[in-house]
Parts: structure tokens; C-alpha cells; sequence
């Protein structure tokens, strides 16, 4: 069978339903759409069953009914017209450009490809996308991670997954039961929030150290999302940590150097007949700053808190201790 | 609406014009195919004699295929199929002129609603839109999403489930400026901070796009200092003017393909071997890497291309004793000569 004739019983099979008055039986379709009638009994069937569900995969809402209330009747087919088209939407120009540039945004190729699929129909109905005012700003947004698909998916059908996830520190990954409620960019990295329903807790995972398939661990709709707002606190109180600084930290750097350190300074003291400075520094673990001021080599000195002081000092004898 | 060509027109309808094999791309699944046609229909019915040229421009596919999707409106009609149940096309004017001219479809005059994925995706991107500072008019932003969501109904609401943080706030001042240079086409003064040697550098860029990769804010451009195009995060720009100067962006400067991703190490870059413990494992997760073995104890053997030395060094002594330069060895002296050197500070 040639791909133009099934792409026209499909056409003709939308048309007849979306015109109808009411439910169409099914006896009807295969009299009506052409390329139905040439078929046995079986293979009408298989034809019919897999056309209905091409259709209904590309969002065209077929109904199955009957008005008969005792349902003697053969069983009808419908498509409702209100739920079939695009209701009335106009956009001004400058709300046109920024769908217009937002159709580009996402580089996950499915998605890309959904955003372009969507401003067509936009276009169809006479939305003018021309980007051309917004001058050169281009957001990317990625989702390259294997395992990002399969969990908008999960989300998007509210359907549980399970999969194995490593932790940053040990190599060996756990397997997770999963009820996904969202998923987030943070810090340009993809995470999964939901229910983990093996620790019965609320749990974030971040999508890069999922290792192997997403599996589908459970039916559609097997599960509910709670509100939005709950949903954002949980993936805020899962996220990593921004503790505010409360300690202050007086290290010595070098002219020209530590960037970083300086941009944050509450208070630096120049001294040009040193080539050093005496800068102060907010900060919240001394572990953490120190491994921030080690890898300035020689062009920083911690000078304050000693117990600060006494981290680097011993980062760098671990260095030198390390047989090379 | 003109009409097409009468009764006569019809006599000609074969199968004969869709015997040509139809290549298995996806764009020529009878799914796409459907699909295509009804945005397609409504497309037309609001754009009279459109061109083929431009409706293959615009849905993406080649002019070929708007002729096949055509020939089958040209079989596609009314229940039936009786004489004016059949969807009008004037195949002439098509093969001819390629001007496009469909009538007698009134019932397809409408799109169908947005998917899921269709609305979820437009609707967030338009989120992280507004999010980016100093770059769009967040009204305009705001408006659209009401309106989408309006249209998309329940398909819109799941777009809450989806969030994309972008990283604006710290850097709007800096955004606006670039912003403003870009839209006047103004040279910028950079003082910019080059983490990997610590250095911070003044350079004059004409600027190309604003860029927001990974969440976080870019600045493209082409830098008089290297003499090639750049890209400079927002966060690490120390000071930004606009200069009253226009910019010259050579006609060589090509902005970069950044499908591969931001750092797009070199072949001639140099390979580094790095063996990390589980507690520094995360640099896999952080650099691009060439190869990543495991070892007993769940370390990890990590090759990685690196342009600048200066880089390694820091890494390695952030690192520590979770994880070391393995090769070249005259790196892994460099650092253990480094962290001696900070050493001698406090003896």
C-alpha cells in the first residue's frame, strides 16, 4: 500500500468524523473513507484500529459512544470540533517575536521539534513570528541527558519509573522507585524531583548520574502530583545548600591575582610596597574555601581563621604526600 | 478564495502522481504527512496564492514534498467522495506558476489544538525568556504565556511541572549593557576575568549575540585582542562599557556552532590523565572527557584535552589528595612544585 493512499484514508477518516453530526458507526467508516471498503473483515479491523491510534498519538481527540442508552448499538466514533481546533488567539507583533524566539530555545531535538510544530499552527492562523526586533539574544535550553526524555514523559503521563542513580561519591548505583512530579534546570543542570516511593520521601536526583534505562515501573495516571507551590519547596529544600557566609576569612593574594576572591571581598587593604593585598572574605566551610584558595598555588596565603590556615596547610602536604 | 479548475480537473484524479517511492524519512510518514496538511489547510486559507518555495520553507520540508501533501488534499474530501465533496487544489497553478490555491475545505479551517509537548515546550521556553535580564520585554513575555495557556487549556497546565532556572539576577546590570550595545551595534570594553590563569584582562569585543547556554548568560563576540570570536560569561566580566565607537564585526566571524557544547576541546589540546577517588569523581561530571576507566576502589582514570596548563594546575590542587595528575609527567611535577611552592608560605 502506498504511503499517499494511507496518508489520504487518514485524511478522509478526520473529515468524516469531524463533519459528522454525531457518532459514526463503524460499518459507516468502512463504507464512506476510501481504502477501507477494498479490505476483508480482518485486516478493516487491524487498518481501522491502528489508524484511530496514528490519529490520536498527533493529538486529534477521537471519541468512541453511542447515543443509544441501552448500547445495543454498534459503537460510533466522533471527533468534537471544540476539541479538535486551536480556539481564537491572536498575538500582537511584539508577542509574536517572543514566541517566535522561543521556538528556538530548547536544543532537545523532540522538543525542538514540538516548539516548531506549535508556532505552525500559530502561523496557520495568521501569527506573524518574525524575531527580527529582538535583535541577537539566543537562549539554549539542553536536556541532552539520556534520561531526560523518558522523564518528561513520565511526568507529563504521571506514570512511576524506576531506574538506578549513583551518587556523586561512590561508583555504585542504587536502583529507585520513582513518582515524577517535575523536572527542573538548575544551574543548567537537569534534575527529577517526585516520591521516591521506596524511601518514602520526597527525593531530587540529578539526571546525569542516572545510569542505564528509565524503566516504567507502573501504569498512567497511577499516581497524584501535589500542588505546584509544594512541589517547589521540595525541589528547594532537595537542592544543594546555599548557606548564607557568616564567617569572615582574612587571606593575603597577590597583586593581579585571585579574581575570584576579590569580586567577593567585603574589605581589601592595598599594600603597594608588597605586591600583596590583605583581603576579607565571607565564606561558610572552612574546607571549602580552602580547597578554593589551594588551587591559587602561591598567589594566596590564608592568614585568618587558623583552623582555615590549618586546612590549606594540609591539602598541600597531602599533595606533596601523594606518590607521584 | 480563487476557485480551482471545475469538474473537468477532477476526471484526472489518479493514483498514478503517488506512485514515486516515498523515502522513509519521518517528514514522509503518513503521520507527519496528516499532520503537516492540517496546518497546512488553515495556512492557506489565511494566505491566498502562497508559494510553494515559501510553504516548504516554512513547514520545513522540500518543495517535492508540499507537491506530494498536495496531491493528497487533491483525494481527500467530504464523505463519499462524490463530485464536490472532493478538496480543491489547482494542481496547474501549483506545477506551474507554484503558486498554491485550495478551496471547498471550509470544515479544516482551524489547526489542531496544541499537544502536551507542544504547549509544555513553548510555554517554559517563554518562562526562561523572561528570566534572561535585560534582554526582552517581559510584558510581551507575559502576555504570550497568558494567551498560549488560554488557548492549549488543560494541555498548558503541565508546563508547571517543567522549571528552568537561569542564573540572571547577578548579572543584570552587565546583560543591560550588552543589550544596549548590541542594539545600537556598539563596540564594548570588557575587563574580564580569566579564571584558568587568574588574570584579569582588558579587551575591547564587537559584540554578536547574548547567549544563555546551561543557564547561565554568554556574551559573543569578536574580541580585537585574540582576533577571533569569543564567548565570555557574563558572571566573570569585572567591568563593561559601551564605547561610542561603532562595531566591525569581520565578515569571517562566524558565530560558534555550540551544539557540541561550550568547551570543545581541540585535538591539538594537550591529553591529561587524571586518577580521582570516589570524592573527586566529580570532575566527570563537570568537564568534557576523552575516555573514563574504572578502578579498584571505585576510582576513576580520566582523560581529558586541555588547552592551558595553568588550568590543570589549579584543578589538580583543588583536587588534592581526592585525585591527581597521573601524565604527562612533567605536569605532575608542575603541581606537586606548585603546592611546594604555597607550602613554603606558612613554614
Amino acid at each position: 500500500m502506498s504511503q499517499a493512499a494511507k496518508s489520504e484514508r487518514l485524511m478522509n477518516l478526520v473529515i468524516c468524523l469531524l463533519v459528522a453530526r454525531g457518532y459514526v458507526p463503524k460499518s459507516r467508516i468502512r463504507e464512506v473513507v476510501g481504502g477501507y471498503g477494498d479490505q476483508n473483515d480482518d485486516a478493516f479491523e487491524r487498518m481501522f484500529e491502528r489508524d484511530k491510534e496514528e490519529l490520536r498519538e498527533v493529538g486529534i481527540p477521537i471519541e468512541t459512544g453511542s447515543f443509544d442508552p441501552m448500547g445495543d448499538e454498534e459503537p460510533g466514533y466522533r471527533i468534537l470540533r471544540h476539541e479538535f481546533e486551536l480556539p481564537e488567539i491572536r498575538l500582537e507583533p511584539d508577542e509574536a517575536a517572543v514566541v517566535g524566539l522561543a521556538a528556538r530555545v530548547w536544543q532537545h531535538t523532540y522538543l525542538s521539534e514540538a516548539s516548531s510544530t506549535a508556532v505552525l499552527k500559530l502561523q496557520a492562523v495568521g501569527v506573524e513570528a518574525d524575531t527580527g526586533s529582538l535583535g541577537a539574544v539566543e537562549p539554549r535550553v539542553g536536556g541532552e541527558e539520556p534520561a531526560f526524555w523518558p522523564l518528561w514523559e513520565a511526568v507529563r503521563d504521571r506514570r512511576p519509573v524506576a531506574f538506578h542513580h549513583r551518587k556523586s561519591s561512590t561508583s555504585e548505583p542504587l536502583l529507585r522507585h520513582l513518582q515524577p512530579w517535575s523536572v527542573l534546570s538548575w544551574h543548567g543542570r537537569w534534575y527529577v524531583v517526585g516520591f521516591d516511593t521506596g524511601r518514602e520521601a520526597a527525593r531530587m536526583f540529578r539526571m546525569s548520574r542516572i545510569v542505564g534505562d528509565v524503566r516504567t515501573d507502573g501504569p498512567a495516571g497511577g499516581y497524584e502530583v501535589p500542588a505546584p507551590e509544594t512541589v517547589r519547596e521540595a525541589a528547594a529544600s532537595l537542592a544543594p545548600p546555599e548557606r548564607a557566609p557568616v564567617l569572615h576569612a582574612t587571606v593575603r593574594v597577590r597583586h593581579g591575582s585571585g579574581h575570584g576572591l576579590r569580586r567577593r571581598a567585603t574589605f581589601v587593604a592595598t599594600d603597594a610596597t608588597t605586591g600583596w593585598d590583605e583581603v576579607t572574605v565571607p565564606y561558610t566551610s572552612n574546607q571549602a574555601l580552602a580547597e578554593e584558595l589551594v588551587s591559587h598555588g602561591a598567589d594566596v596565603v590564608a592568614l585568618t581563621p587558623v583552623e582555615l590556615r590549618d586546612a590549606v596547610v594540609e591539602r598541600l602536604r597531602a599533595i606533596l604526600a601523594v606518590p607521584a | 478564495m480563487t476557485p480551482a479548475k471545475g469538474p473537468a480537473k477532477r476526471t484526472t484524479r489518479k493514483r498514478t502522481a503517488t506512485k514515486t517511492a516515498a523515502p522513509s524519512r519521518r517528514a514522509d510518514s503518513a503521520q507527519a504527512q496528516v499532520t503537516r496538511l492540517l496546518s497546512m489547510l488553515p495556512y492557506l486559507r489565511s494566505h491566498p496564492s502562497a508559494k510553494v518555495s515559501e510553504v516548504a520553507a516554512l513547514f520545513g520540508v522540500s518543495e517535492r514534498q508540499v507537491i506530494r501533501d498536495l496531491q493528497v488534499l487533491w483525494f481527500s474530501g467530504l464523505p463519499g467522495l462524490q463530485m464536490g465533496d472532493y478538496i480543491e487544489v489547482d494542481m496547474e497553478a501549483v506545477e506551474g506558476e507554484g503558486i498554491i490555491s485550495v478551496s471547498n475545505a471550509d470544515y479544516l479551517a482551524r489547526p489542531l489544538r496544541l499537544r502536551t509537548d507542544e504547549a509544555v515546550a513553548l510555554i517554559v521556553a517563554l518562562r526562561t525568556l523572561a528570566s534572561v535580564p535585560g534582554s526582552f520585554e517581559r510584558g510581551a513575555v507575559e502576555r504570550a504565556i497568558t494567551k498560549l495557556e488560554n488557548a492549549a487549556g488543560e494541555a498548558a497546565q503541565q508546563a508547571a511541572a517543567v522549571q528552568v532556572q537561569v542564573d540572571g539576577d547577578a548579572v543584570a546590570d552587565v546583560a543591560a549593557t550588552v543589550r544596549g550595545a548590541l542594539d545600537a551595534k556598539n563596540r564594548l570594553h570588557l575587563s574580564y576575568w580569566v579564571p584558568a590563569r587568574d588574570e584579569a584582562t582588558e579587551r575591547d569585543v564587537d559584540p554578536m549575540r547574548l547567549v544563555v547556554v546551561d543557564g547561565r548568560l554568554y556574551l559573543e563576540g569578536w574580541c580585537h585582542r585574540a582576533e577571533s570570536v569569543r564567548l565570555f560569561r557574563l558572571d566573570r566580566v569585572l567591568d563593561v562599557k559601551e564605547l561610542d565607537v561603532p562595531a566591525e564585526v569581520p565578515s569571517e566571524a562566524r558565530p560558534r556552532d555550540l551544539d557540541g557544547g561550550l568547551f570543545q576541546p581541540s585535538p591539538d589540546d594537550e591529553l591529561v590523565t587524571f586518577e580521582l577517588t570516589p570524592a573527586g569523581r566529580w570532575v566527570a561530571d563537570y568537564y568534557p572527557y576523552e575516555s573514563a576507566e574504572e578502578l579498584p576502589g571505585d576510582a576513576l582514570r580520566l582523560r581529558l584535552r586541555s588547552r592551558d596548563r595553568a588550568w590543570v594546575r589549579r584543578l589538580a590542587l583543588r583536587l588534592g589528595s581526592t585525585g591527581r595528575v597521573v601524565a604527562p609527567a612533567d605536569l605532575s611535577a608542575e603541581v606537586t612544585g606548585a603546592a611546594r611552592g604555597a607550602l613554603a608560605a606558612y613554614e
